[in-house]
C-alpha cells in the first residue's frame, strides 16, 4: 500500500531528540538496530518525518535510503501524525465476515476521511488494520486504547459523539 | 493458603472487554468484606471461550462466570466468596443443569478437547515464574542438561513425529537435526511469534498465557543444535504478549535458567525480543531473518536453507510458538506418549483459533484427526441464527474455503492438502450463507496485494492481475472466458513465485473455483450475487402486495429513485411504491427503514 507522506512541517522539539538520540546510543552496537530504534523514534514523535529518519540514518551510520526502506515497508511505521482519536477498524477475516466493512464505510462517512488519512482539524484519523486477535468480540474497532466490540453500523455515531463531545 | 483463589482471564479477548477492570473491582470488593487473606485473585491467560467474555473461575468449586460485568462483582463477592453460595444466574448456563452444576469439562466446548499446548493457559499465573515451575516447568530443561546427549534429544523429537504447526508441518525433528550437523563459531534458534493470520490467535494466547513454556523449548533447541542466543520475532500489535515475554526472559534469567552455565552444567543459552512492524511476509522464514537482521523483511531464495546459512548467515532453526509449546511435554513424557495422538502421519494435538458465524468463537485444541463437523458443530457449537453452514476457512490467505461434504474429514497436514486447503497456523473462520465466496475470495486477493514485499514478479504484479479480474466478475463484468483466465493465471503464481506468500496466494481462488463454481458462474452469467453481498450485482424490489403504502422508503432515499405507483393491493388503503434501478445507487436505506418488510435485495 502507497503511504501518505505528510506535508505538515516539522515540529521536534530538544527534549525528544534528546530522547532519540539516547535510543540511537542505547542500540548502536546491534547489528539489526534500524527497526528497534525507528519503532522507539515512532513512540516518540508519534510518526516518522524524514526530518527523524535523518537522525536515526545518520546516528546509525547507515545510509537515508536504507531507513527510509525500512519505514516504507513495514505497515506500522507511520509517515503521517495521527489524529487526537485514532480509529482503527479491524479488517481481519473474523471480523470481515460479521461486517467490519460496513463499519469501516460508515466511519469514513461520518468524520468525512478515509481509510489512512486524518481530518483536517486533526480530530479523528482512520486506518484499517488487520486482525489485533480480539476474535471474540468481532467486529471491532479501536479509538486510541479503548476497543469497541459486537458492533453494528448504527452503534458508529454513538461512539464518534461520544470522542466530539469529551 | 487461601480458601479460595479466584482466576480471571487476562487474555487479549478478555482485556477488551474490561478485564482487568474486574480485577481491580474484585480486589477492592474482597478488601472490603474482610477477605484479603483468604481469596486469591490471579490474572491468567487465555480460557479459550472467548465468546463469553470477560470470564472468571472461582476455585475449588470451579464455578464458571461468564460475561461478567463490573456491577456483578460485589454480588459475586458478597454471596459466593464471603457467604459460600454460588451466584447460579451469572454462571455460564451450559454448567447449570437442573440443580447441579457440572465441571467445565463436561460442557460441549471443553469435552473433546485434549490440551497440551494450552495446558497452562488459564490455570497459572503467566507473570510468575513459580507457578510455571509447579507445573513441571523447567524440568525438562533440567532433564536434558543433565541426563541428554544433543543427539538424543533430536532423536527424541523425531521418533514423536513432531511436525511445524506454522503451517508447512515439516518435520521438527529434522530441522534440529540438519542445523545441528552443520559447524559453525555460532548459531540461532529463532521462533516465530509473527502470527499474520488475520483471524488467528493461538500463538499469541499461548505467549500470553505459557510465555515461559517457550523459552524454556527454545534452551532445549539451543542445546540440541548447539546455538547460544535466541530470537523472539512478535507482532509489535500484542502489547500484551510482549509485556509478558519481556517478564519472563528477566525471571528466567534471575532464576539462572537463561544466560551463563545453565544448571551448573556449563550451557549457556540467551533470548532476545525483536518486534515485528506489521508485515504479513515475515511470518515467511527467510523474511523473518532478513527482519530481525533490521532490513526490508523481504525473503531470501533457498537453497541454502536456513540450518546452513540463516540468521546472519549462520546455520539457524526457526520454529513456530506453537511447536515449542508442544517441546517440554515430549521430552517429559516421552515420544510414545506423543506420537499416541493423532493421525498416522500427524501427531499431537492442534490448536485452532475459531472464527467468524459461530456460537463459541475461542481456542480450542484437539487431537490431530479430529473431523471439522466435531470442531464446528460440537465443540463451536453451531452457526448462530440458525443460519446455514456454507465453508470453513483454514489456512489464512494461503489457505482455501472447505464445503459441506467435506465436513467429515480427519483433519491432518496431508488430508487438508488434498482437499485444496491448509492446516496453516489454525485460524478457523466459519461462513454462513450470507457470505459470498467470490467476496470472501477477493478479500483474501487484497489482502495478499497489500502484503506482498514486491521483491519477485509472479507475485507482485500476479496478485494485482487476480485481483482485478476479481473485481470485475463482483462488478458484473466478467464472462466465462474470464474464468478460466484466471485458473491459469493461478497456477502460474503458484509455479513462479519466490516464497510462500506468493506460491500459496491463488489457493483462496482455487478453491473457491473448485467447491463454488455456481456462485462464481452466477456472478458471470446471470450477474446477480446469491448471497447479496456484491452491491453491484444487487437489486433492490419492494413487493406491491407487501407495501402498504406509508412513504417512509421515499422519504429515506438519497437519491429519489422510490415513487408511488397507481397499484393498491387488495386490503390495503394506499397504492404500493416501486424503485426505479436506473436511479437506485443500492445504499439500502430502504431495507433498514421499511417496517413491514416489503423491500427485498437480490
Amino acid at each position: 500500500m502507497q503511504k501518505k507522506i505528510s506535508s505538515i512541517p516539522f515540529q521536534g522539539t530538544p527534549e525528544q531528540e534528546a530522547k532519540l538520540k539516547e535510543a540511537i546510543a542505547r542500540n548502536i552496537d546491534d547489528p539489526g538496530a534500524v527497526m528497534p530504534v525507528l519503532q522507539e523514534a515512532q513512540d516518540i514523535y508519534g510518526y516518522l518525518p524524514i526530518e527523524v529518519q535523518k537522525m536515526v540514518a545518520d546516528g546509525l551510520n547507515v545510509p537515508l535510503e536504507e531507513v527510509y526502506g525500512v519505514s516504507t515497508f513495514y505497515s506500522q511505521f507511520a509517515l503521517s501524525p495521527k489524529g487526537k482519536y485514532h480509529i482503527s477498524v479491524c479488517l481481519g477475516t473474523a471480523c470481515y465476515v460479521k461486517g467490519s466493512g460496513d463499519i469501516l464505510d460508515k466511519l469514513s462517512e461520518i468524520i468525512g476521511v478515509g481509510a489512512e488519512e486524518c481530518t483536517p482539524d486533526g480530530m479523528f484519523s482512520l486506518t484499517a488494520c488487520r486482525c489485533i486477535g480480539a476474535c471474540g468480540l468481532a467486529p471491532v474497532i479501536t479509538v486510541n486504547d479503548d476497543v469497541y466490540g459486537r458492533l453494528t453500523v448504527d452503534d458508529v455515531q454513538g461512539i464518534i459523539d461520544k470522542y466530539k463531545n469529551a | 493458603m487461601y480458601r479460595s483463589n479466584v482466576l480471571v482471564c487476562g487474555g487479549t479477548g478478555c482485556t477488551s472487554s474490561d478485564s482487568l477492570k474486574i480485577v481491580e473491582k474484585l480486589k477492592e470488593e474482597i478488601q472490603k468484606q474482610g477477605l484479603e487473606k483468604e481469596v486469591n485473585v490471579i490474572t491468567t491467560g487465555c480460557f479459550g471461550l472467548c465468546a463469553l467474555g470477560p470470564i472468571m473461575v472461582v476455585y475449588p468449586e470451579g464455578s464458571f462466570y461468564s460475561m461478567v460485568k463490573l456491577d456483578d462483582i460485589p454480588e459475586i463477592v458478597e454471596e459466593h466468596l464471603l457467604k459460600g453460595r454460588i451466584v447460579t444466574r451469572l454462571l455460564y448456563q451450559e454448567t447449570v443443569e437442573d440443580d447441579t452444576i457440572k465441571s467445565l469439562n463436561k460442557t460441549a466446548f471443553y469435552e473433546k478437547q485434549q490440551r497440551v499446548a494450552l495446558r497452562n493457559c488459564g490455570v497459572i499465573d503467566p507473570e510468575k515464574i513459580d507457578d510455571y515451575i509447579a507445573q513441571d516447568g523447567y524440568a525438562a530443561l533440567g532433564k536434558v542438561l543433565t541426563e541428554m546427549k544433543p543427539e538424543d534429544v533430536i532423536q527424541t523429537i523425531l521418533d514423536s513425529g513432531l511436525r511445524g504447526r506454522g503451517g508447512a508441518g515439516f518435520p521438527t525433528g529434522l530441522k534440529w537435526k540438519f542445523a545441528a550437523a552443520n559447524d559453525a563459531d555460532q548459531k540461532y534458534v529463532c521462533c516465530n511469534a509473527d502470527e499474520g493470520d488475520p483471524g488467528a490467535f493461538m500463538d499469541r494466547s499461548v505467549l500470553e498465557g505459557d510465555p515461559h513454556a517457550v523459552l524454556e523449548a527454545m534452551a532445549i533447541a539451543g542445546y540440541a543444535i548447539g546455538a547460544s542466543q535466541g530470537y523472539i520475532y512478535v507482532r509489535a500489535e500484542y502489547p500484551i504478549a510482549v509485556k509478558r515475554l519481556q517478564i519472563a526472559i528477566e525471571q528466567a534469567h534471575e532464576y539462572g535458567l537463561l544466560g551463563e552455565d545453565i544448571f551448573g552444567t556449563g550451557f549457556n543459552f540467551d533470548i532476545k525480543l525483536r518486534l515485528g512492524a506489521g508485515a504479513f511476509v515475515c511470518g515467511e522464514e527467510t523474511s523473518l531473518m532478513t527482519s530481525i537482521e533490521g532490513k526490508r523483511g523481504e525473503p531470501r531464495p533457498r537453497p541454502p536453507f536456513p540450518a546452513l546459512k540463516g540468521l546472519y548467515q549462520k546455520p539457524t532453526i526457526l520454529n513456530n510458538v506453537e511447536t515449542y509449546a508442544n517441546i517440554a511435554q515430549i521430552i517429559l513424557n516421552g515420544p510414545e506418549w506423543f506420537s499416541s495422538m493423532g493421525t498416522e502421519k500427524s501427531k499431537g494435538t492442534k490448536v485452532f483459533a475459531l472464527g467468524g458465524k459461530i456460537n463459541h468463537t475461542g481456542l480450542v485444541e484437539v487431537p490431530m484427526g479430529t473431523t471439522l463437523r466435531e470442531i464446528v458443530f460440537e465443540i463451536g457449537g453451531g452457526i448462530p441464527d440458525g443460519k446455514k453452514f456454507k465453508a470453513a476457512q483454514t489456512g489464512g490467505p494461503s489457505g482455501g474455503c472447505i464445503p459441506e461434504e467435506h465436513l467429515d474429514v480427519q483433519i491432518d497436514y496431508d488430508n487438508l492438502i488434498e482437499i485444496g486447503s491448509m492446516m496453516g497456523s489454525g485460524g478457523l473462520i466459519v461462513m454462513d450463507e450470507d457470505n459470498c465466496m467470490v467476496d470472501v475470495a477477493k478479500f483474501f486477493l487484497e489482502f495478499t496485494v497489500d502484503e506482498s514485499c514486491g521483491k519477485c514478479t509472479p507475485c507482485r504484479i500476479g496478485t494485482k492481475r487476480l485481483l482485478e479480474m476479481l473485481e470485475k466478475i463482483t462488478n458484473g463484468q466478467g464472462t466465462m472466458e474470464l474464468l478460466d483466465e484466471m485458473e491459469e493465471l493461478c497456477h502460474y503464481i503458484k509455479a513462479n513465485s519466490l516464497c510462500g506468500l506468493g506460491q500459496t496466494a491463488p489457493n483462496p481462488v482455487l478453491s473457491t473455483l473448485r467447491y463454488f463454481k455456481d456462485e462464481y458462474i452466477a456472478h458471470v452469467v446471470d450477474k446477480k450475487c446469491p448471497a447479496g453481498v456484491c452491491k453491484n450485482l444487487l437489486e433492490f424490489n419492494i413487493d406491491k402486495d407487501t407495501c402498504i403504502g406509508c412513504g417512509m422508503c421515499a422519504k429515506k432515499c438519497p437519491v429519489n429513485a422510490i415513487t408511488v405507483t397507481d397499484y393498491t393491493a387488495p386490503g390495503k388503503k394506499k397504492p404500493a411504491y416501486a424503485i426505479d434501478h436506473s436511479k437506485c445507487i443500492k445504499c439500502g436505506a430502504c431495507i433498514d427503514t421499511c417496517k413491514f418488510k416489503a423491500v427485498s435485495k437480490g
